[in-house]
């Protein structure tokens, strides 16, 4: 079977026309294979949804129970059959549940990748690589200007800045599924045993993610009443982005304001979001780990979409693979 | 090399000032001799290194990247330095090579033109990421982080604890890696002795005349000046060196290569800086937007010399052929300033006026209708005070005309930092242009002070409830004839300018009230404006 024959971009998202379902819909959709947990990746209202335990569970804390009418549990590395096609989710390292998901039929086998990662990292499942015809990357870091460095090295400066500034709340940005619990743990595992101050938007998943087995240490609701006894100086308060532009910023008398984020690597960025102390810690690859896994997979094809495309195509030209840009639409590459 | 790159990163996100001190003040106390002192050197542009092209760094980067992918890469991150530093394929970390500072400078100073690429290439090699950015603006001049040697200066102070007056007086007679500086600041040693010739002396300054102090000012206690509005510049020659401050002991010299041609005394004079022809104030004295020609330049061509002619007004006297005179009372520097002009051919040099005024009334006239477009008040000073550098309070005054307003539409706000993260802080406005029935707003000025934090919030509210649209951190906002906000704008000035679209750039704009009952059909056009100019 040619790979566009079984799997192609449509305006709904990634379909599978043997099998009739969509990978990651943008729009409500008869059925629905979900990678990941993030907003733009997992949507609600589909009629049917298969994806892993982990991910099915977040969807239910954001969107509320009745997201979708029928689901199933994707088991890692358990094949499912729709309608002939063989579906097998394997872990991407992205976030709590994230999946890549291979697609097979007639001896072809395709690897949607979702959102993935190759750092470790206790708060998710460790990527594996899986061998295919045909890998979809992201591309959300596509560009080798981008390169991480350890989120330990990150979170020393923080922990520096903390001991400059002792009197300043650290307020730090971070996206509320993912990012909290990674930089929580982060902080955790280098050595930061004292209580951590969380927006309110951010508790249901914590504490999803304390049930799911991975300790967050102690965390505490960033509140009005904490803030009249003073006590957030030298402080770490954990808020969403969307946080930093509203009222809320303005209970913290003089904060310092820190952001989590693989955006944190570009000056223009760094100023844009007004942020005193960027943190590098990414959800995604980057650029020498991007390159790393396609060599990985072994594809000799590779398509590529959200983020940067061009770039990763040409590297693909210039490594002897074949590659084209995917253009699919409405995935936002700031929410990492 | 890595706590040098780390400072540069956190001086250029640090909005506040006072926390851009603290964080020079913490380098300073962390960082050994010599790297402390060549980074102070390298922020306060002391640092004398040969320079690198943006052309050879382009160079070093092809050679180890696909065209392709740099040309994609450099138009995302929008500078050259980071985007070489961030794409130079090397595995090293920040801290990891352990290369100091001072390894790194050296390197630079001893590589000859033809070395430069290799021993670049090199540093590129084992450096990390933030510490390859610090390198390439190191080495190629463009070390711009909105850093003053004012605030650097304020830094060593708060570092030793010492008066900043003393380190100004002190800083032109050192060199980088002031050794001897910092044993000072650190009591390991005594003061350095200023080995300078012609050195800057820390200068006087003035307090806003308020209400209370009103009764105060009588022909007896004080004199009258016209405060003009050029550069406080002090002027001293000193057994055959020449040099011109501003007010902030920054030596300014290369820009006022006549001025300093004419300084053929043996002193140091306090005094403004102008454009024109010495002698008679009201004819001789050019306009502000000349002055503007030769402001902030490094150097100044034979033209802009010759039709922009700088002088100097004098109107204090500190030393005199050797002899200190700053321990005087204002009127024995006055008459010794007096009889060392007129003892002397100067030719770039004329004395500012004492007024004559016998009660406040005179001074409020006088105020009210200056004869020149470039006084921006008056000078109020003790006729018995010393000249005390810093800012003392009571001998000195100065009492500003009442700035002009215009009413102006609110357009975009954009969002503030620091304790204003969160509000919508920094608001540019505009004012009417074009023919009745087909007008538009133009832009004329932006502000971000002038309102208390009771009206920041009414401002933010009314940014956040009138948004248009939004781009990154600023948001445009409704504003048509019959829905909008009207600002009333207090500004000092007005200069011709051709970088903004309406023609005119407005001097220390600021809102003075917040216009809720006006429509915006009503504010001001740029005709108004037009006729200030
Ligand atoms: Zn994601
Ligand atoms: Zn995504």
């Amino acid at each position: 079977m040619r790979p566009e024959e079984l799997l192609r971009p449509a305006p709904q998202g990634l379909y599978c026309p043997p099998g009739d379902f969509y990978i990651d819909p943008v729009r409500p959709v008869a059925r629905a294979l979900i990678t990941h947990g993030h907003a733009d990746h997992a949507r609600a209202g589909h009629g049917a949804v298969l994806a892993t335990r982990h991910t099915l569970e977040i969807m239910a804390i954001r969107y509320g129970a009745d997201f979708t009418k029928s689901r199933q549990v994707a088991e890692f590395g358990r094949a499912v059959s729709m309608n002939g096609v063989t579906v097998t989710f394997h872990p991407a390292g992205h976030v709590l549940g994230s999946a890549q998901i291979a697609v097979e039929k007639d001896g072809t086998r395709i690897v949607a990748s979702g959102d993935y990662k190759r750092l470790a990292d206790p708060t998710a499942e460790t990527f594996e690589p899986v061998a295919c015809d045909v890998f979809i990357t992201e591309a959300t870091f596509a560009l080798p200007v981008f390169r991480h460095p350890s989120p330990s090295a990150e979170i020393a400066k923080l922990l520096a800045s903390l001991r400059d500034f002792p009197d300043r709340a650290h307020l730090v940005g971070v996206y509320a599924l993912g990012k909290a619990q990674r930089v929580i743990r982060l902080l955790r595992d280098n050595g930061w045993d004292r209580p951590i101050y969380i927006h309110g938007s951010l508790k249901a998943l914590c504490d999803y993610y304390e049930g799911a087995g991975i300790a967050l240490g102690e965390l505490r609701p960033a509140t009005v009443e904490t803030l009249l006894k003073g006590a957030y100086g030298g402080e770490i308060v954990l808020g969403p982005p969307s946080a930093f532009n509203s009222p809320w910023v303005r209970r913290f008398p003089d904060p310092l304001i820190a952001f989590a984020s693989g955006w944190m690597q570009i000056r223009q960025r760094m100023k844009q979001r007004g942020v005193e102390l960027p943190l590098i810690i990414s959800d995604h690859c980057d650029w020498d780990e991007l390159t790393a896994t396609i060599r990985d997979t072994g594809a000799p094809e590779i398509w590529v979409t959200h983020g940067r495309e061009e770039a990763l195509v040409r590297w693909c030209e210039l490594n002897q693979l074949r590659a084209r840009p995917l253009h699919l639409v409405g995935y936002e590459d700031e929410v990492e | 090399m890595r706590a040098f790159a780390d400072l540069l990163e956190r001086l250029v996100l640090t909005p506040s000032r006072n926390r851009k001190v603290e964080l020079l003040a913490h380098y300073f106390r962390d960082r050994p001799d010599p790297d402390r002192g060549l980074g102070l050197a390298a922020i306060t542009r002391d640092l004398d290194l040969p320079s690198v092209k943006p052309g050879l760094i382009r160079q070093l980067a092809s050679e180890v990247t696909d065209e392709v992918l740099f040309a994609l890469s450099y138009d995302y991150v929008g500078d050259l330095a980071e985007t070489v530093a961030l794409i130079w394929p090397s595995q090293a970390d920040d801290g990891e090579a352990e290369i100091t500072l001072e390894q790194v400078v050296e390197t630079l100073a001893n590589a000859s033109r033809s070395q430069a690429p290799a021993a670049l290439r090199r540093l590129l090699d084992t450096l990390g990421p933030s510490e390859r950015y610090a390198l390439i603006k190191l080495a190629s001049g463009g070390l711009r982080i909105g850093v003053s040697a004012r605030l650097a200066k304020q830094a060593l102070a708060d570092f030793g604890g010492k008066p900043v007056a003393e380190i100004e007086e002190l800083w032109h007679g050192l060199k980088p890696p002031y050794r001897e500086l910092f044993a000072w600041l650190e009591g390991r040693a005594q003061k350095p002795v200023s080995a300078a010739a012609a050195p800057f002396r820390p200068v006087m300054l003035s307090n806003a005349l308020e209400e209370r102090d009103t009764a105060l000012i009588t022909p007896d206690d004080y004199v009258a000046e016209w405060k003009w509005d050029g550069i406080r510049v002090q002027a001293v020659a000193e057994a055959g060196v020449r040099r011109i401050y501003s007010r902030t002991g920054d030596d300014i010299s290369a820009a006022f290569p006549d001025v300093l041609e004419a300084m053929v005394f043996e002193g140091a004079i306090d005094g403004e800086l102008l454009v024109g022809a010495p002698g008679d104030p009201e004819s001789g004295t050019g306009t502000f937007s000349d002055l503007q020609q030769r402001l902030n330049r490094k150097s100044v061509s034979a033209r802009e010399l010759a039709k922009y002619p700088a002088f100097i007004r004098a109107y204090d006297l500190l030393v005199d052929d050797g002899e200190d005179l700053r321990a005087l009372p204002l009127m024995d520097r006055r008459a010794r300033l007096e009889a060392f002009v007129s003892g002397r051919d100067l030719a770039r040099l004329d004395l500012s006026q004492l007024l004559e005024f016998e009660s406040f009334e005179d001074l409020v006239a006088l105020r009210a209708d200056p004869p020149h477009a470039v006084i921006e008040g008056l000078m109020l000073k003790r006729r018995d005070a010393p000249y005390v550098p810093g800012r003392p309070k009571g001998p000195w005054f100065k009492w500003k005309r009442d700035p002009h307003t215009v009413d102006a539409v609110l357009m975009y706000a954009q969002r503030g930092h620091g304790k204003r993260s969160g509000y919508y802080s920094d608001f540019t406005f505009g004012v009417w242009r074009g023919a009745d029935g087909a007008s538009e707003l133009v832009p004329v000025g932006k502000a971000y002070f002038g309102f208390t934090d009771a009206e920041l919030k009414s401002l933010d509210k009314f940014v956040r409830d009138n948004t248009i649209e939004r781009f990154g951190p600023v948001r445009s906002v409704r504003a048509e004839a019959g829905h909008g906000l009207v600002l009333e704008i207090a500004f000092e000035g007005l200069n011709r300018s051709s970088r903004h679209k309406s023609g005119v750039a407005m001097r220390f704009p600021r809102i003075s009230r917040i216009r809720w009952d006006k429509p915006p059909g009503e504010a001001d056009r740029l005709e108004t404006l037009e006729a200030l100019l």
